[in-house]
């Protein structure tokens, strides 16, 4: 039964999406009818699952899971199916919740009223948006036509990837799955298409995580070869983990499993936008915000841990438990570095997607970390309350700019509606988004005990600590400081104060479809970190058994222990959430105009200038060896070239040949000069006139006598 | 005596000849109908002679012997084997298609058709002749008309030139043989020109290696075979359309198999020692031929030298002297008989109706000659070797005997197919397709039914020759049996 | 029935020729009429062809369905045809591309029963490449199938367009691409053609079973020289010719003026189908006859495989001509069948590892999935340029722009279409890549490694060509006016159609193919 429902979850949102493409694209209602009915569907399932496994005993060691042979390979099949462990469980669960309340979101946000008029263009932001005509005049152009059926169809279609990648029991379907998610962000992030800008961001998310997707095939090619499954359970076996991570490598000394690990794991780099491949995630935020807040936030990027997660055993193959393997310290570092690196961008950004864009790569950074640390649970654990926050967050200013843009329309105030110092004293205009952001806020900055946020942090500044990793430790402490800062400088921005523009001052509460998921969200953000509280805390953790770990951990061969429980990493913790959250509040609560900000410094507003970095050292010489290398020198010149000088060899003989030797040797010699000499001997055959048959006659009869008389003599000789 | 079929086929013609000149010039109707109905029965009697040539006994069949100067030992004696069956066809058609070609003729139609059948019995007797004295005359019998056909009929600008050349060449050619020929017959001391007897009259290997360069190449200069290749070309320009037709399509294959009859048959030895020189020279004309082809602007020098090219190809056929070689030989002395025919009709009904033969001045005629367009693709589909064409069949043999012989010989042969390949192309697309230059719009009238009637034939006879070789390759092999017994079963 | 099964091969083979000689006697200006007897008349080796996948047996090894009529007994040829899984799917591949060429070419006018006859001519050949069991006839089927697409390039190809050869000579581009197309593949195939010649004088006979056991029991000296040497000689004579056909780098420059100058249907099946023939004969002739020398020059053909995926990829980015870029995109892509090809000569056919052994099988039904993928992914994405060609005249990429306004439903189909040549997984590209990629990886690790920048440039052309066409601001010049830009038809429709069926059914359940095939090579190659 739950095998045949594991099967069945990703189904519903694919029919739902050719259905709204075949049929009801015409029809509003019905298209998001569809869609919501088969988030719903897959949300009931995920539900039901999530119960059912919860009353499975030891649920790590017997899983779900059933296969079939999808793939003849030689005398073998390769088999593809499906499997539900502990961890894809917690993940299915977080992933259906978040998808259901974006669907839902979705419907209010995207939703405008107007019909198509005559003027308007297609593929713009209903907003509309400045196009320059054939003539190169810039003007701007009104659209009200939202493509809403498509946009349904699109974030189906992303829905049927995110499950087939949680359910798979092979890294053969989750790629499938992390493809197709792929095609979706790529799809929406370019949704609207009319802007230069869109479809630029779009080709750029797609490339940059083919980088890493490339990396991540022959990562796969190089398991598949090595142990000749792809099968998660099969390859986790300890035999077949042992041979991989004794097996070594050419390459710096790497065993197979760690540099397998490696390469896999750059996959996740472009997908979870991990620097250095993190370019893209900045700019995805061009497409509409409920798909930031889910594939951005929730789910896609999530999906990149969630490979690291998997692959977790292999990674820590080699891994004898203090000293951290060449793969995983890179891992490590990655994730921390990253960490830091954005939420330092993040601090100097207006845009109040971009702020949570980059808040988004630096939480990654720290799930990226915990795995580099071996902190499995940890990881997991942010995973998921990181999921419900920032979604949360996302919807919460996705429903901000919701409002700007009425309040602009309204009063007529044209003013970028997702720029901060546009805003202003918005709790008072929308209150129910106000709270609720606050609480995501406070659960990202990890305000003590009460969000969930601070739970999972603090579970990784611990084992960061507790396995005596400083650096990481360091980094990681600075970042969630940096983090708190700045989202209390987004929440003061956007919230508090007063008014800074009139589009801020005439805008108001969104409707119903979009506050209820907000305020289901919320309520994760702050309950669902009740699940993970460490045994040994004071008091709560006495009240409260540490369920997460228990059942997460279990997913493992060896459940992980508990790190031992140490009061610095706590205090850091409380401290710097505590502390940033107070100087973000401090810093900006009097600050009017970006002029004001003392942390708009150019090199943080330019992001380091990575952007102009990789046009400089990788786009344009790529378009260099493209058109000018390859094709103009290689193709047309050399070898076409040389092709060409061969036809012209061949021609140069034939008429040297006729020029030098037919004519004048051959004609000149053997031909006219035998004619010559036949001439001055005096025989002409110009004597023999045309036309006199008789003439002829008599010529060659005579010819033949004369040869008969000569043969009739010599005929005597021989006598 | 069985109905004296070979001599019948031979003298048909001469006294068709002889009858029209009997006709009153302004007959021209009389005339024409006449040739037809010759060429016509012609054609049915070697067909009839080709298929009921019976392969399983081999050998020389149909054989008519009628003493002549029996103080010489010259006898009327004819007879075709498996080799000379298909050129006896070969020839057939091209009277028959050439005189369909040249109906429109107004210029003294009696006199050219008379010398055509003069030409056509000299042909048909040297195919069918088994007396070397005999062949010699019919040899000549055949060179003499072309020459007032040329310098009568020809392209006034090269006419005397070109009929002067041709018939200089031919005729110290055969002149050159003829020594040899009689060298044999004086050698041999059985006073008789009768080559069944001399076939078996071993010569001592030193006379032979004396006396075949003689009779080979006397001959291989009517086969066009380097350097005395350059009367053809010049031939072809000078002379009308149904003359290089007989030309090309049947008189070069004279030489040829005279070449193969009197030289490699009666003196194998010689054909043993020497046949590396032939090879050597055949391997000129092959690639040298195809070079020069493809850089001329005329269209009948083009074909001209394609047909020195594809001689090149019979003469190294012959060379190989192995059974694929010969036999391959055969085969392309009648692929190429045919398709050098239609080449030549078809450049003929271009000219006559843009009067030009220089290719740049040339275009679209593809447009208002599409079944002209076609055949010349056919025949330059043969030309090229193409697969499922009579080329192919024919062209294949002679490299597998190659290979036998001389890898190296192959390897540098092939090169003229691809040659072959880019120039009839070429000269196809820039002939028939691409834009008609505008002094042409509109004079170009369409071909008549006749000249429908002899395209279908010859090309239906090369796409049939490629599809099914077992059509003509069981004749070839019985003739080849024969030789290669000559020569020792090498 | 029984004639029908015991002739079948004949039929599918000679079927198309038959219909075209019909044509030849239709009234020449009905122009529905010819279309519709050609269409109809394509239908028909379809279905046969769909009998034959029925009846085949893929369990049973060697060739099945085999006819043997005497054809040129004088040089020990003989008329043999026989299909095995190999063969099987391409013959299936070419049964199914031609009607849809044919349909796809109902807005031809000119010369329509030419053009038709030519198509159904073609198809005859290509089929015979397929079907031959006989060294000889597998040649003059070979070079049959230039003669009809020599045609269709230069007479039917588009008209505007020019090409320079060398300094100030001009010449029109149609004529320079059909003549660069015919003559380069005949003088690839001129070693292929002597080294026919040599091994039918050698053993007597052109019978493939025959000459894979004997030339491989061959030893001692030939020609002068040791038998080792005339082998790689050959070896390299016979890669060439076919090297030329799939294209690999550095043969590869006849095809994108091919593909930009032939017309639309013309592409399609160059691209679908003539490609294919090369790789094809690699499979059936290189592997088979030159096991010892494939696996002394794999690391060659691996270089030039990898050498293809890349600058193949790269040149395709370079391009500012849409369908241009299409056919670089052939290169690239043909050349990882030809990577699975090498990795598969690589391990050999006597090795006795049991892990190499599958990851040769592995690289070998990647290999041919890849063939058949490409032809589907191909033949389309040349039909869509071909769409929009016909509409706007242009194939400017830079002439586009926008146009997802205004033509949504070709912009999805081209989309799609674009995503399974990209090789998303869920389509059909990525099962063969993969597979190959996987098959590649122990024998060629490091070639493996380099071909991922071509995959990575794959992304980049293919994402070049939907933002160039497809997105960005609205070229106002197709939305108004006589030239506003119209949406895809129902018949264009009808074309993409079993395409896309196809390439979502093999990228969904790759096994109901993969298995004929996986069965087929496991009896070939081992």
């Amino acid at each position: 039964m739950e095998k045949i429902i594991l099967w069945l979850l990703p189904l519903p949102p694919l029919l739902a999406f050719f259905a709204i493409l075949v049929l009801t694209n015409k029809n509003r209602a019905l298209s998001h009818g569809l869609a919501v009915g088969a988030a719903g569907l897959s949300w009931l399932g995920s539900m039901i699952l999530f119960v059912r496994v919860l009353g499975i005993d030891q649920f790590g060691k017997n899983v779900l899971e059933s296969g079939f042979n999808w793939l003849p390979t030689g005398s073998t099949w390769l088999q593809i199916g499906v499997l539900l462990d502990p961890t894809s469980a917690v993940t299915l669960f977080f992933v259906a919740w978040t998808v259901l309340m974006i669907f839902v979101y979705s419907i209010g946000y995207h939703n405008y009223g107007q019909p198509a008029g005559e003027h308007d263009l297609k593929g713009l932001p209903p907003e509309g948006a400045m196009v320059t005509d054939e003539h190169g005049h810039a003007h701007k152009v009104p659209s009200i036509e939202p493509m809403y059926s498509r946009f349904f169809a699109f974030i189906c279609l992303f829905a049927f990837g995110m499950y087939t990648l949680v359910v798979s029991n092979n890294l053969l379907t989750l790629f499938v799955g992390w493809e197709i998610m792929g095609l979706c962000s790529y799809l929406l992030i370019g949704f609207w298409y009319g802007k230069p800008s869109a479809r630029n961001a779009a080709v750029k998310a797609f490339m940059t995580t083919r980088v890493g997707d490339v990396f991540m095939l022959l990562g796969i090619a190089f398991l598949y070869s090595a142990t000749g499954t792809l099968s998660f359970q099969q390859i986790f076996r300890p035999e077949v983990l042992h041979v991989l991570a004794t097996t070594a490598t050419p390459i710096f000394g790497l065993s197979a499993a760690g540099l397998i690990g490696l390469l896999i794991f750059i996959g996740t780099v472009g997908k979870s936008a991990q620097f250095p491949l993190h370019v893209w995630l900045p700019d995805a935020m061009e497409g509409p915000t409920p798909v930031s807040a889910m594939i951005h936030a929730a789910t896609m990027v999530s999906a990149g841990v969630y490979l690291v997660v998997r692959i977790f055993p292999l990674i820590t193959a080699d891994f004898n438990g203090h000293t951290l393997t060449p793969t995983m310290s890179i891992i490590a570092f990655i994730g921390a570095f990253t960490a830091l690196f954005a939420s330092t961008i993040a601090v100097s950004q207006n845009d109040i997607k971009k702020v949570l864009a980059y808040s988004t790569i630096s939480q990654l950074g720290f799930m990226i970390a915990a795995v580099g640390v071996g902190a499995y649970v940890a990881a997991v654990f942010h995973l998921v309350t990181h999921a419900f926050f920032k979604a949360l967050l996302f919807l919460g200013s996705g429903s901000v700019i919701h409002g700007m843009q009425h309040g602009a329309l309204h009063s007529g105030d044209e003013v970028d509606p997702q720029d901060m110092f546009n805003m202003g004293g918005l709790r008072r205009k929308m209150p129910l988004t106000f709270w609720t952001f606050l609480i995501g806020g406070l659960a990202l900055s990890g305000f003590p005990i009460v969000t969930a946020g601070f739970w999972s942090k603090d579970e990784i500044l611990a084992e960061a600590f507790g396995n005596g990793h400083w650096v990481i430790f360091a980094a990681l402490a600075a970042a969630a400081f940096l983090t708190a800062f700045y989202t209390m400088r987004q929440i003061t921005l956007t919230f508090l104060g007063s008014p800074r523009s009139k589009a801020a001052e005439h805008a108001h509460e969104t409707t119903w479809t979009m506050t209820v998921p907000l305020m289901v969200l919320a309520t994760f953000a702050v309950a669902y970190g009740w699940l993970g509280i460490p045994e040994q805390f004071p008091i709560l953790g006495h009240i409260l058994p540490n369920w997460f770990h228990a059942f997460v951990g279990g997913t493992l061969q060896s459940p992980p222990a508990e790190v031992v429980f140490s009061i610095i990493p706590l205090l850091t913790s409380i401290g710097v959430s505590l502390i940033g959250l107070f100087c973000g509040w401090w810093v900006y609560r009097r600050v009017r105009s970006p002029q004001a900000d003392f942390l708009q410094i150019p090199l943080l507003k330019n992001k380091y200038y990575v952007d102009e970095i990789y046009t400089r050292l990788l786009v344009k010489p790529a378009m260099w060896v493209s058109e000018e290398f390859t094709y103009l020198f290689l193709d047309r010149t050399v070898i076409d070239g040389l092709l060409h000088t061969i036809a012209r060899v061949a021609l140069f003989l034939g008429t040297a040949f006729r020029n030098y030797v037919d004519k004048p040797v051959i004609n000149g010699w053997i031909g006219d000069g035998t004619a010559t000499v036949v001439k001055a001997s005096g025989f002409n055959l110009r004597k023999i006139q045309a036309g006199r048959i008789q003439v002829y006659m008599i010529a060659s009869i005579a010819v033949l006598v004369v040869v008969a008389v000569l043969l009739y003599f010599l005929h005597l000789l021989l006598a | 005596m069985h109905f004296p079929i070979l001599s019948v086929i031979v003298f048909t013609p001469v006294c068709a000849a002889l009858l029209m000149l009997l006709y009153k010039p302004d007959q021209k109707k009389a005339v024409r109908i006449t040739a037809l109905v010759t060429a016509g029965v012609v054609l049915l009697l070697s067909t009839i002679v080709y298929f009921s040539y019976n392969k399983a006994v081999a050998g020389y069949q149909f054989v008519e012997k009628y003493s002549w100067m029996p103080f010489l030992g010259i006898s009327l004696h004819f007879g075709v084997d498996g080799l000379s069956a298909p050129l006896v066809l070969l020839t057939g058609i091209v009277m028959l298609t050439g005189v369909m070609i040249s109906w429109g003729i107004e210029d003294r139609p009696r006199e050219f058709f008379a010398f055509l059948f003069f030409l056509a019995s000299g042909v048909l007797g040297v195919f069918a002749s088994l007396d070397l004295f005999m062949l010699f005359f019919f040899y000549e019998i055949a060179v003499f008309p072309m020459y007032l056909l040329i310098s009568i009929w020809g392209w006034i600008k090269t006419r005397e030139y070109a009929a002067m050349k041709l018939t200089l060449y031919l005729f110290i050619g055969s002149v050159v043989a003829l020594v040899g020929a009689l060298a044999m017959y004086w050698q041999s001391g059985q006073h008789t020109f009768d080559m069944l007897v001399l076939e078996h009259a071993n010569f001592p290997v030193s006379f032979q290696n004396v006396w075949f360069p003689f009779v080979f190449l006397g001959f291989a200069v009517l086969g066009g075979l380097f350097p005395f290749h350059n009367w053809s070309p010049d031939g072809h320009v000078a002379a009308p359309t149904a003359v290089s037709m007989f030309h090309a399509g049947v008189l070069m294959k004279l030489g040829a198999f005279a070449a193969l009859r009197v030289g490699i048959m009666l003196l194998p030895e010689g054909a043993k020692t020497w046949h590396w020189v032939i090879m050597g020279l055949a391997l000129v004309n092959i690639v040298y031929g195809a070079l020069i082809a493809s850089v001329q602007t005329d269209f009948k020098y083009v074909i001209g030298f394609s047909s020195v090219s594809h001689m090149g190809l019979v003469m190294m056929g012959f060379a190989t002297l192995t059974r694929e070689g010969l036999t391959g030989a055969g085969l392309q002395m009648f692929s190429h008989g045919v398709m050098t025919a239609l080449f030549f009709a078809a450049v003929g009904m271009v000219y006559d109706r843009a009067h030009t033969r220089d290719i740049p001045k040339l275009g679209g005629m593809a447009g208002p000659l599409p079944l002209v367009a076609v055949g010349v693709i056919i025949g330059s589909l043969v030309s090229m070797g193409m697969p499922g064409f009579s080329g192919f069949i024919a062209e294949f043999p002679i490299f597998l005997g190659i290979w036998k012989t001389q890898w190296v010989v192959a390897v540098v042969a092939a090169l003229s197919i691809v040659i072959t390949a880019s120039y009839v192309l070429l000269v196809v697309r820039r002939v028939f397709f691409g834009r008609m230059p505008a002094e042409l719009e509109g004079h170009i009238r369409p071909i008549n039914a006749f000249d429908k009637i002899a395209l279908v034939l010859l090309c239906a006879i090369m796409v049939g020759l490629g599809l099914f070789p077992a059509l003509m390759v069981p004749w070839v092999q019985t003739g080849v049996q024969h030789v290669l017994s000559l020569l020792g079963g090498a | 029935m029984n004639f029908l099964g015991n002739h079948l091969l004949t039929l599918i083979l000679f079927f198309p020729a038959l219909a075209a000689a019909v044509i030849f006697f239709l009234p020449k200006d009905n122009l529905p009429v010819v279309r519709w007897t050609a269409f109809a008349a394509s239908l028909v080796p379809f279905l046969l062809t769909v009998i034959l996948w029925a009846l085949f047996k893929p369990g049973q090894s060697g060739f099945q369905f085999q006819e043997q009529y005497t054809w040129y007994p004088a040089v020990h040829s003989s008329f043999h045809l026989g299909v095995d899984g190999l063969s099987l799917t391409m013959v299936l591949l070419t049964t199914l591309l031609t009607p849809l060429a044919l349909l796809a070419s109902f807005n031809i006018t000119d010369r329509l029963k030419a053009y038709m006859m030519l198509f159904l001519f073609l198809e005859t050949g290509m089929l015979g490449v397929f079907m031959a069991v006989d060294l000889l006839i597998f040649f003059v089927f070979w070079e049959i199938g230039l003669i009809p697409m020599y045609f269709l390039i230069n007479q039917w190809g588009s008209e505007k367009g020019e090409r320079e050869i060398w300094k100030g000579v001009k010449v029109q581009a149609r004529n320079y691409a059909s003549l660069k197309f015919i003559i380069y593949t005949m003088g690839g195939s001129l070693g292929l053609l002597l080294a026919i010649q040599m091994l039918g004088v050698l053993f007597q006979t052109y019978d493939l079973q025959a000459l894979y056991l004997k030339w491989n029991t061959l030893n001692g000296s030939l020609l002068g020289f040791p038998v080792t040497t005339v082998k790689a000689v050959a070896f390299w004579a016979f890669v060439i010719a076919f090297a030329v056909k799939v294209p690999v780098w550095p043969f590869h420059t006849w095809l994108p003026d091919a593909h930009t100058e032939a017309p639309t249907a013309g592409s399609m099946i160059l691209a679908g189908v003539l490609l294919k023939l090369g790789a094809y004969g690699f499979l059936r002739l290189v592997l088979p006859l030159y096991p010892a020398e494939s696996q002394h020059y794999a690391g060659a053909l691996a270089f030039l495989a990898v050498m293809a995926i890349v600058f193949g990829a790269f040149a395709a980015y370079g391009q500012k001509d849409f369908k241009r870029l299409v056919a670089y995109s052939s290169v690239n892509h043909m050349g990882f069948v030809l990577l699975g090809i090498a990795a598969a000569a690589k391990v050999g056919f006597s090795s006795t590892d049991v892990a190499l052994n599958l990851s040769k099988d592995i690289a070998l039904n990647g290999a041919v999935l890849q063939m058949f993928n490409h032809g589907l992914s191909a033949a389309g994405m040349f039909f869509l340029v071909g769409v929009l060609y016909e509409r706007t005249h242009t194939r400017n990429l830079d002439d586009f722009g926008g146009l997802f306004t205004l033509v949504p439903l070709y912009g999805g189909i081209l989309i799609f279409t674009s995503m399974a040549s990209l090789g998303l997984p869920g389509l059909n590209g990525f099962v063969s890549e993969f597979l190959v990629v996987r098959g590649s990886w122990p024998a060629l690790t490091g070639y493996t490694a380099v071909a991922m920048l071509g995959l990575l440039f794959t992304g980049a052309y293919i994402l070049k060509s939907l933002k160039q066409v497809l997105h960005g601001p609205l070229n106002e010049h197709w939305a108004h006016g006589d030239h506003r830009l119209t949406e895809i038809n129902t018949r264009e429709i009808l074309v993409m159609a079993p395409l896309m069926a196809l390439i979502l059914s093999i990228g969904i359940y790759p096994a109901w193919i993969l298995d004929v095939v996986n069965k087929a090579v496991l009896m070939l190659f081992h």
